[in-house]
């Protein structure tokens, strides 16, 4: 199936009126689900790299303008991940993954997280510019406009293309981060950028294989669901193919040491023979059976960031 | 002319908890922008002539 007959999905435009506006079906509201409507989890991840990218930029700083600039990124991560959640709704009511989140299950109103992701996004920018100066703002406001919009609103719906472009809005952070330490941008943070760009779409479309039918029912055009499990599996691996040498990068360039290059080598032939294990594979095909490969690259591929980002957290941030 | 909605003592529980989170929240900006501030002062803001 090709993504053009999936660009008349019931779920593209604005939401449509599927959901209750007023949070009434499922009881009444946590203060967990309005957490989770900030989606801690890849608020944790965004934190995590913004600190490190802070940490390896340049200059001393200072701690209290640098906690408010890594604190406006994850009330703005946080924000933006409340937009997504409010329009996305229709399609988080369909997955299995996402149907027990606060909108789809009812506890709470749609309108609430729209005024909770727009009121957090405000404050987040004009946080970071009374921290760090107006690049960094930009750059923060920027990247939850590519997110919740960009991203969320057209790219999601309409393009297999969507976690690559989309992906932007992820990569960003420790580049707003370095950018309200310093004041500008250098090849350095560029690079902190690209890894997490490269490194997004495997990580996603090894996801994507295990959750094809999930993605299919919501009408979300996911690589498996455009273009088939093969096609895939190759896109994976040739990204790997992109991501291993980049990964490295950071050593020619001189930001990251010995220790960085050691992690960055390994794990980038680790995550190569991941991919290649996937491509030989049949995952994504009808068989679960046949998944555990595209499984396994998934969660390597989180260990592989990780480990990558705090390699350059221990040697910038303790001078080893 | 609307209607007057009664809450559940467990309705209100949960607004007055919403209510102390917003009013935690708003202190938490103000102190930040009041650390923020000093911060971009700089240490000498208090050594100026009155």
């Amino acid at each position: 199936m090709q993504s053009a007959d999936l660009g008349s999905t019931p779920s593209s435009g604005p939401p449509g009126p599927l959901l209750p506006l007023t949070g009434e079906k499922g009881g009444i509201a946590s203060t967990g689900d309005y957490i989770a409507l900030l989606k801690p989890r890849v608020m944790s991840l965004v934190v995590f790299t913004a600190l490190v990218g802070y940490v390896a930029a340049p200059g001393q700083g200072d701690a209290v303008l640098g906690f408010a600039a890594i604190l406006a990124i994850a009330i703005g991560a946080g924000g933006s991940g409340a937009l997504n959640m409010w329009f996305d709704a229709d399609i988080d009511a369909v997955m299995t993954r996402t149907r027990a989140r606060p909108i789809p299950s009812g506890r709470v109103a749609r309108e609430e997280a729209l005024m909770l992701g727009l009121t957090l996004s405000a404050l987040s920018v004009v946080t970071m510019q009374l921290a760090a100066g107006p690049l960094a703002a930009a750059l923060l406001a920027f990247t939850i406009f590519f997110y919740a919009v960009v991203y969320t609103m057209w790219l999601k719906r309409s393009t297999p293309q969507n976690i690559v472009i989309g992906g932007l809005a992820g990569a960003l952070p420790p580049a707003i981060a370095w950018a309200a330490k310093t004041g500008a941008l250098s090849l350095d943070a560029w690079l902190l950028v690209a890894i997490i760009f490269f490194w997004t779409p495997p990580h996603f479309w090894a996801l994507s294989l295990l959750q094809k039918e999930d993605y299919a029912a919501a009408r979300v055009p996911m690589l498996p669901v455009t273009s088939g499990a093969q096609t895939t599996r190759l896109h994976i691996f040739a990204y790997s193919l992109l991501l291993a040498p980049l990964g490295f990068a950071p050593v020619l360039s001189g930001l990251g040491g010995t220790l960085y290059g050691v992690l960055s080598a390994l794990g980038g032939v680790a995550f190569v023979a991941l991919a290649l294990r996937v491509l030989s594979s049949r995952a994504g095909e009808s068989d679960a059976a046949q998944n555990k490969p595209a499984r396994d690259l998934f969660g390597f591929s989180i260990l592989y960031l990780f480990t990558l980002f705090a390699a350059l957290l221990v040697e910038r941030g303790l001078g080893v | 002319m609307s209607v007057p909605v009664t809450l559940t003592p467990e309705e209100l529980r949960a607004r007055q908890r919403r209510n102390l989170w917003i009013a935690l929240a708003i202190v938490a900006f103000v102190v930040l922008v009041f650390a923020i501030t000093l911060a971009q002062l700089g240490g000498a803001v208090l050594e100026r002539p009155l």
